[in-house]
C-alpha cells in the first residue's frame, strides 16, 4: 500500500480551518488526522484506497457519497462498524476493513427515549429547513431542527463557488459562508433546538423518532417541514464500483469541506451545472480535469459555467459517455465513446483516456423517504427529479400541517430552497397566530419572487413541472 | 461556428450582435467594460455592483444591459460576477498595447509585473503579458488582475496562466 498526502494545503480562495493533530490507525498502522473532521476523509487523505471488501464479491470499496448514504465507507471503528464519512475524527481510534456483513445485533443502540413535544419539526437542516428556522426563530413556537451531517446546511457547506441571484438572496456570496452565518444565527436561537449528526428514520403512530449516537429521540410535533434535499443518481458502466468513482457531491464535500483531493486526474461524467461547477473547482485545488462528457448534444449547464472551465482548456465532450473503467485498487483507466441521438454508442469511437478518479453528475433525486411516511400524496413528475409530494402554493402537502421545501420538492437551487422554507416558516405561523396582516403580506411577496425567479428560459422544465405538482390550497390560507 | 451551448465558448459575432461589443469611439476612449452574459439567467449582482449604473435588467432573468457611456471600466463588476463573466479592455493608450481586466482564482496567484502567458477562450495559449495591476476584491477574494496584451488580442484574451 502506497500512502501519499492527498491534503489540500494552499487554495486560491479557501482557507480550512483544521482542528487539533492527532493520530488513528489504520488496520494497525498510524495516521495522521484532525480532530473532528470526517473520519472518511482523514482515511482518504492519507492515500487509503480500499476502505472495504464488499461481502460476498469481496470488490474494493471506498468513499462515494461522503453524505452517508451510500454505505461505502464503513469499516470497523473501535470495533463497531461505522459510516466513516459522517463520523468525526477522534484521537487513537482504531480501523479495521470489514470484508463480510457485520453482525447488526451486538451493536444496537441505546434507546434513551426522549420524548419531546414540540410545535415544529423541520427534518432536514439544509438551505430549505435553515430558512423555516429562521422564520420561526424568536417566535412563541418551539422548534426542533434535524440533520444528520457533521455541518448544518446541507449541499450549501460545499459550495465554494459565488452565488448567483439577486441582493436579497445572497448573491456574490459564497455558499459555505452562508452556511456558516445561519448555523450562528439559529445558535441563537433560543426557541429552536438543532439536533446535528442526528437521522430521522421513521414515522409512526405515537410520533417521528429520530436517532443518533447519544439517543433515540421521539419526537412528537404539532407542524413538520420536511427539507430533506436530494441524492445523487447513479450510472450503470462496467467497473462502476471501483474506488475513485464518486459522486460529484461527494467529490466536493472531500474537497472543498475537508480539504482533500479526491484525485489528481480527473473525468468528470454529465455537464449539468454541477458537473461544470466541481470541475472549475477541481482546477482550483490543483487537479487536472482531463475531459468532461455529456450524452445530449448540448451543454446542460449555465454557460457561464461552461466558459469557465473552457478557458483553461478543459475539453466539453457533447454526445459522449463512458463505457467503463478500468484498475485494480482504483481507477487507472477509463473508456469513453460518442453516441448518436438515441444514445446509442457508436463503434469505431472509443477512447481511452488515463484517469485515477471519475466523477458522476448525472443529476439528483428527490430524496422523499421520510415525507412519503406521512402518507402524503406523491406523483411522478421528471421536470423536477422523480417522485415528488403534491403541495400548495405555501408548501403544504395534501396531509395537513406537513409542509415541504427545497430539493425534495423540486430538484432545484438553493436560493429556491430558501424562498421555500421561508414560505414554509410563513405559512406555519400563519396557522399558528392567525392571519396576521405581516405575514400574509411577506409570504405573498415570498411566493412572486418564486414566480420570477423561475421566469428564466433556463428554468422551463421546473416550470412546467411545477404546474404539476400542484393542489389547491387550503380554504383557511385564502 | 457551434451554438455556444455546444461549445462553452462565445465568438465575437454572438457578442456583437447581443450589443455586448462598445464601437470604436467607445473603445477608443478608455477602458470599458465586455459581458460575456450571453444566456438568461437568474442574477443581478452586476446590476447592484456597478457603482455607476452603467448595467440594468428590468427583470432578474433578462440579459443585463451596459449603458457604455456610462461605463468607466473600472472593473468592479468583474471581481463580483459568479459567472467569472465579464471583462474590462483597454486599447485607449497609443502604441500595440491593449489591455484586459480579467478575474483569477487559481494558483499560483498573480503578482504586479509578473509576465503570464495569455489564454483564450478555449484555453489556448496565444501569447505572453505583463500583469499591471492586482487586487482581490474585498467580497468575493477573487483576485482581478490586468494584464499587457497585443492590441489586436484584446477580444482574445479571457484568462491567464501565471507562470512561476
Ligand atoms: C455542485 C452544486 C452547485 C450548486 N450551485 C448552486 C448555486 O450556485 N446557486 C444555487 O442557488 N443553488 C446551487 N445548488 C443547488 C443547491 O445546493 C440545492 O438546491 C440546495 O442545497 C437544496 O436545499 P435543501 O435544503 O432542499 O437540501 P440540502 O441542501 O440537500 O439539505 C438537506 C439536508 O437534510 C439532511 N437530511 C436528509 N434526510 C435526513 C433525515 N432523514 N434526517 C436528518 N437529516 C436529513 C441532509 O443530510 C442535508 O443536510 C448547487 C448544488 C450543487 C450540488
Ligand atoms: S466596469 Fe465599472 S462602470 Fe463598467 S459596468 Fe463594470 S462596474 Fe460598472
Ligand atoms: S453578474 Fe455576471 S452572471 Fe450575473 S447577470 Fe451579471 S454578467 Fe451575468
Ligand atoms: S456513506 Fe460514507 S461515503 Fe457514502
Amino acid at each position: 500500500m502506497c500512502l501519499s498526502d492527498r491534503r489540500i494545503y494552499t487554495h486560491p480562495i479557501l482557507e480550512f480551518k483544521r482542528g487539533k493533530e492527532i493520530t488513528i490507525f489504520f488496520e494497525g498502522k498510524p495516521i495522521r488526522a484532525f480532530e473532528g473532521e470526517s473520519l472518511a476523509a482523514a482515511i482518504y487523505a492519507a492515500g487509503i484506497n480500499v476502505f472495504r471488501l464488499s461481502p460476498i464479491l469481496k470488490r474494493p470499496r471506498a468513499v462515494f457519497c461522503m453524505v452517508g448514504k451510500c454505505g461505502s465507507c464503513i469499516v470497523r471503528v473501535n470495533g463497531i462498524p461505522t459510516r466513516t464519512c459522517v463520523t468525526p475524527a477522534e484521537e487513537n481510534m482504531r480501523i479495521e476493513r470489514i470484508s463480510n456483513l457485520p453482525e447488526a445485533s451486538k451493536y444496537e443502540k441505546r434507546l434513551v427515549s426522549e420524548e419531546i413535544d414540540v410545535d415544529v419539526l423541520i427534518v432536514g437542516g439544509g438551505p430549505a429547513g435553515m430558512a423555516s428556522a429562521e422564520v420561526l426563530c424568536g417566535t412563541d413556537l418551539s422548534v426542533v431542527l434535524v440533520d444528520d451531517q457533521i455541518r448544518l446546511g446541507g449541499q450549501l457547506i460545499k459550495q465554494t463557488h459565488i452565488f448567483f441571484g439577486s441582493r436579497e438572496l445572497f448573491a456574490g456570496k459564497r455558499g459555505f459562508e452562508i452556511a456558516e452565518e445561519y448555523s450562528n444565527k439559529l445558535s441563537k436561537c433560543p426557541n429552536v433546538r438543532v439536533l446535528d449528526r442526528t437521522t430521522v428514520i421513521g414515522v409512526f403512530k405515537e410520533g417521528v423518532v429520530a436517532v443518533s449516537d447519544e439517543a433515540t429521540y421521539l419526537i412528537r410535533p404539532k407542524y413538520v417541514v420536511v427539507a430533506a434535499g436530494a441524492y445523487e443518481n447513479y450510472l450503470v458502466f462496467e467497473n462502476n464500483d471501483l474506488p475513485g468513482i464518486m459522486g460529484a457531491g461527494g467529490a466536493q464535500t472531500l474537497m472543498n469541506v475537508w480539504g482533500v483531493k479526491p484525485g489528481n486526474e480527473i473525468l468528470v461524467v454529465g455537464s449539468g451545472n454541477v458537473g461544470l461547477i466541481i470541475s472549475y473547482q477541481l482546477l482550483q485545488a490543483g487537479a487536472e480535469v482531463k475531459a468532461v462528457i455529456e450524452a445530449l448534444p448540448r451543454i446542460g449547464g449555465w454557460f457561464v459555467h461552461a466558459a469557465k472551465i473552457r478557458r483553461y482548456g478543459v475539453p466539453i465532450l457533447t454526445s459522449h459517455t463512458i463505457l467503463g473503467v478500468k484498475g485494480s485498487e482504483r481507477v487507472e483507466e477509463a473508456t469513453i465513446a460518442r453516441v448518436d441521438e438515441g444514445w446509442n454508442v457508436i463503434r469505431g469511437t472509443e477512447k481511452s483516456l488515463k484517469v485515477d478518479t471519475v466523477l458522476l453528475a448525472v443529476g439528483l433525486t428527490p430524496n422523499t423517504e421520510i415525507v412519503r411516511q406521512f402518507g402524503v400524496a406523491m406523483k411522478y413528475i421528471p421536470e423536477l427529479g422523480g417522485l415528488v409530494p403534491l403541495r400548495t402554493p405555501y408548501m403544504e402537502t395534501s396531509v395537513e400541517n406537513v409542509f415541504v421545501a427545497g430539493d425534495l420538492a423540486a430538484i432545484e437551487e438553493a436560493t429556491t430552497a430558501f424562498i421555500e422554507g421561508w414560505i414554509a416558516g410563513y405559512s406555519i405561523l400563519i396557522k399558528a397566530h392567525g392571519m396576521k396582516e405581516e405575514y400574509l403580506t411577506k409570504r405573498e411577496n415570498l411566493v412572486r419572487m418564486l414566480y420570477e425567479y423561475r421566469s428564466a428560459p433556463v428554468s422551463e422544465k421546473v416550470r412546467k413541472g411545477w404546474q404539476l405538482s400542484l393542489i389547491p390550497c387550503e380554504v383557511s390560507a385564502k | 461556428m457551434r451554438h455556444f451551448k455546444e461549445t462553452g465558448v462565445v465568438d465575437l459575432d454572438t457578442l456583437t450582435k447581443m450589443g455586448y461589443v462598445p464601437d470604436e469611439i467607445r473603445l477608443r476612449r478608455g477602458p470599458v467594460a465586455i459581458y460575456e452574459c450571453v444566456e438568461e439567467i437568474p442574477c443581478n449582482v452586476c446590476v447592484f455592483s456597478c457603482p455607476f449604473n452603467a448595467v440594468s435588467k428590468n427583470k432578474i432573468t433578462d440579459l443585463p444591459q451596459i449603458d457604455f457611456s456610462r461605463c468607466t471600466g473600472c472593473g468592479v463588476c468583474v471581481g463580483r460576477c459568479p459567472g467569472l463573466a465579464i471583462f474590462v479592455v483597454d486599447v485607449s493608450k497609443e502604441g500595440d498595447t491593449g489591455y484586459v481586466t480579467l478575474p483569477h482564482e487559481l494558483f499560483p496567484t498573480p503578482s504586479k509585473d509578473g509576465e503570464v502567458v495569455l489564454l483564450d477562450r478555449e484555453g489556448r495559449e496565444v501569447g505572453k503579458g505583463t500583469v499591471t495591476r492586482v487586487y482581490r476584491d474585498k467580497i468575493t477574494k477573487s483576485w482581478v488582475v490586468t494584464v499587457s496584451v497585443p492590441k489586436d488580442l484584446v477580444m482574445v484574451v479571457r484568462a491567464i496562466k501565471v507562470i512561476r
